[in-house]
């Protein structure tokens, strides 16, 4: 087990050092951060000095490594708007981000799961296709337009939920702003999460439908059949367990990347997290905000991606844990 | 009355490309603790016979026709409910490959005990004690260690070890066993097949043993059917058909035995190969591969023949003893 941690541990180290290279190098790219800074009446003398003096004309390596010192301390830089440590301004916004995606996360594994085998299990009833098929439109179309699509009918025609804002929050744990704990909270929730799980989801019903089919066409499955076991031990017991695995290492990546979506849905729900900052920090051209938001992001998937695979050594019995029982 | 009796079993597959027969004109039965052997090349249809009987066909497959009476009842019209409290309580499977057979994700323990709680009333403690009590008669060293282990912590002599003892939990009528130890390293071979034949022996367990190794069937079998391309193409005492097969093609698989070779000459393989279902010759489905080949090989299925103790379907076997019935009554009028 700690062998195991260290052996994370060294790895999340060099992907958060790459990630950090890769985000700090493309701020050359972005265009002059001095014209967001500062008016167009300041002479070009003057700019340059401000240049010398942000060390904005140092060697790269130079800058890089000024900026790893830097980071390591847990400073990112300044926001160029809001002439805030970008760190936390970003972390201001991460709750409302990561309560998007858990409400997503949820959904996706609330459906999922049963859609999933009953469509494996009777892949021939008119329900499995209804929801094969479903499962393919929610692929193709793209996540604006459904996020659009609920807005219109679920806001505009029927009224019944808001359209944008995260509502009404309580303050948890002090720093925490959260939208599950009052009824406003959660209605907000309801059309963001739907939009943000609506790629996701379809992809995770027929993952699972796939490899369950697999499953149960594997021998194992046949002895326990065999065996005169009943239906449903064989179906979730022996079944599912086995289907799980590979899906549960294939959801850990999708979850690091549903943080990525949220961009999208952020900005047509006027969700005030990361992704709806990091857009308005492109616009700006507030590189340390961009920064920042690309090492944050990259953290939350070097993190969920070690979770997952801990929960998978533990619940898979064939992967050595050194010191797991 | 037998312990089993299978009538006029006709199995089909339902593909895409059309319906295909896998089995047909499947008769035979099989007395209580009996040893009955099935052999045949591979794709003759020897495991699809073992799913049948425990009417486990797996999603084309289906049972289109025939009986498959188990002590007077048809297991092939047996409601789902009916066929679980059967099998793996009155009849038992053994699979080939016990790499394969085990699910990798439930302890060894957790695989016997839900097995006996399946069939039996019992609490889970006695279950596992009864689980313990078998991996010993199976001979697993410290089997209270080996009960709450996975499988891939185990090699793949002692999986088969174990899935002899689920196998046998429920002290069964029949075992199934399908090839048990092809899948085996040959070092370890016939210690398994030995353990297995021993207990069923002890515990008068009908075993229909099906392998494609007409040697160990000659050595442990009292009787034995021959398959090829879904028909049992000749059945009799064993001890008749190794010392005189009728059907040219279970000559062939004598002749090709190692035991049967002239030291210093390659095997006598029989010329060819089974055909595919989609793809079986009319008339004797053997006739592009026999040497003995008739006309009416080629247009007619050939029927089953007396012979002896055996029953034979052959057009060449159906002439001769004709012939020999003809001049035993020229004999007879003289
Ligand atoms: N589920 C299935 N669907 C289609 N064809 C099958 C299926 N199972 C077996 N077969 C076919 O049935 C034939 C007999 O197979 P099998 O009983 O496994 O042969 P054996 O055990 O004698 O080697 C083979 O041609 C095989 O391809
Ligand atoms: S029926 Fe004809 S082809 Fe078939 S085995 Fe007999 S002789 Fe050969
Ligand atoms: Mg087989």
């Amino acid at each position: 087990m700690i062998a195991f941690l260290i052996k994370r541990v060294v790895q999340a180290i060099i992907v958060m050092f790459v990630i950090s290279l890769v985000s700090f190098s493309i701020q050359d790219n972005l265009g002059d951060p001095l014209r967001e800074l500062v008016g167009q009446s300041v002479s070009e003398a003057e700019r340059q000095e401000l240049r010398d003096e942000m060390g904005l004309n140092d060697p790269f390596l130079v800058q890089y490594a000024r900026f790893a010192k830097n980071a390591l301390q847990g400073d990112l830089g300044t926001s160029y708007f809001f002439k805030e440590p970008a760190l936390e301004v970003i972390l201001k916004k991460l709750p409302a981000t990561l309560e998007l995606v858990l409400g997503a996360t949820l959904i996706i594994m609330l459906l999922s799961v049963p859609l999933g085998v009953y469509s494996a299990i009777k892949p021939y009833s008119l329900f499995s296709r209804a929801v094969m098929g479903f499962s393919i439109i929610g692929i193709s179309v793209p996540v604006f337009l459904t996020a659009i699509g609920l807005i219109y009918l679920f806001s505009i025609e029927l009224g019944w939920m808001p359209s944008f804002g995260r509502g009404e929050t309580t303050q948890i744990l002090g720093f925490w702003g959260s939208g599950f704990f009052t009824a406003d909270g959660l209605a907000h929730l309801v059309l963001p999460c739907i939009s943000l799980a609506s790629i996701m989801l379809p992809l995770f019903i027929r993952l699972i439908r796939a490899e369950m089919m697999e499953v149960l066409q594997s021998e194992y499955v046949k002895f326990a059949w065999a065996k005169g076991l009943s239906p449903r031990r064989i179906y979730f017991l022996h079944a599912l367990k086995n289907t799980m695995l590979p899906v549960i290492t294939v959801g850990g990546v999708q979850i690091g990347t549903m943080v990525a979506y949220t961009i999208l849905t952020e900005t047509v729900f006027q969700w005030p997290g990361m992704g709806f900052l990091f857009l308005e920090a492109v616009n700006r051209v507030d590189t340390p905000l961009i920064v920042a938001y690309l090492i944050v992001v990259g953290a939350i998937f070097v993190v969920t991606n070690t979770l997952v695979d801990l929960i998978y050594g533990l619940v898979n019995p064939t992967v050595k844990l050194a010191g797991k029982k | 009355m037998a312990l089993l009796e299978v009538r006029n079993l006709d199995v089909r597959f339902g593909l895409r490309s059309g319906e295909v027969q896998a089995l047909r004109d499947i008769n035979f039965s099989l007395e209580r603790g009996e040893r009955l052997g099935v052999v045949g090349e591979s794709g003759a249809g020897k495991s699809v016979l073992g799913f049948s009987i425990l009417n486990l066909l797996s999603q084309p497959g289906y049972i289109a026709g025939g009986e498959i009476l188990f002590e007077g009842q048809n297991l092939a019209a047996m409601s789902p409910k009916q066929l679980r409290s059967i099998r793996g309580n009155r009849i038992s499977m053994i699979f080939q490959d016990p790499m394969m057979t085990l699910n990798p994700v439930l302890t060894i323990g957790q695989q016997m005990v839900e097995c006996l709680l399946a069939h039996r009333k019992i609490s889970r403690k006695d279950a596992r004690r009864i689980a313990l009590q078998k991996l010993k008669q199976v001979q697993i060293p410290s089997p209270e260690t080996r009960i709450d282990q996975y499988p891939h912590e185990l090699s793949g002599g002692m999986r088969q070890r174990i899935v002899i003892a689920i196998g046998l939990l429920m002290d069964p009528d029949i075992i199934i066993a399908d090839e048990p130890t092809t899948a085996l390293d040959v070092t370890i071979q016939a210690e398994i097949m030995d353990l297995m034949l021993e207990l069923c022996e002890r515990n008068s367990v009908a075993l229909i043993l099906i392998t494609h190794d007409l040697g160990i069937v000659s050595q442990v079998t009292r009787r034995a059917m021959v398959m090829y391309a879904g028909r049992i193409i000749e059945q009799g005492p064993t001890r008749e058909i190794i010392n005189d097969a009728q059907h040219p093609y279970t000559q062939g698989l004598m002749n090709a035995l190692p035991q049967m070779a002239i030291p210093g000459q390659r095997l006598n393989q029989i010329r060819g190969s089974m055909p595919p279902l989609q793809n079986i010759p009319t008339g004797c489905a053997f006739n592009p591969r026999c040497d003995y080949v008739l006309d009416v090989c080629h247009r007619e299925l050939p029927g089953f023949t007396r012979s002896g103790g055996c029953k034979v379907a052959c057009h060449m076997v159906a002439q001769m003893k004709l012939e020999e019935e003809a001049a035993v009554h020229a004999l007879e009028v003289k």
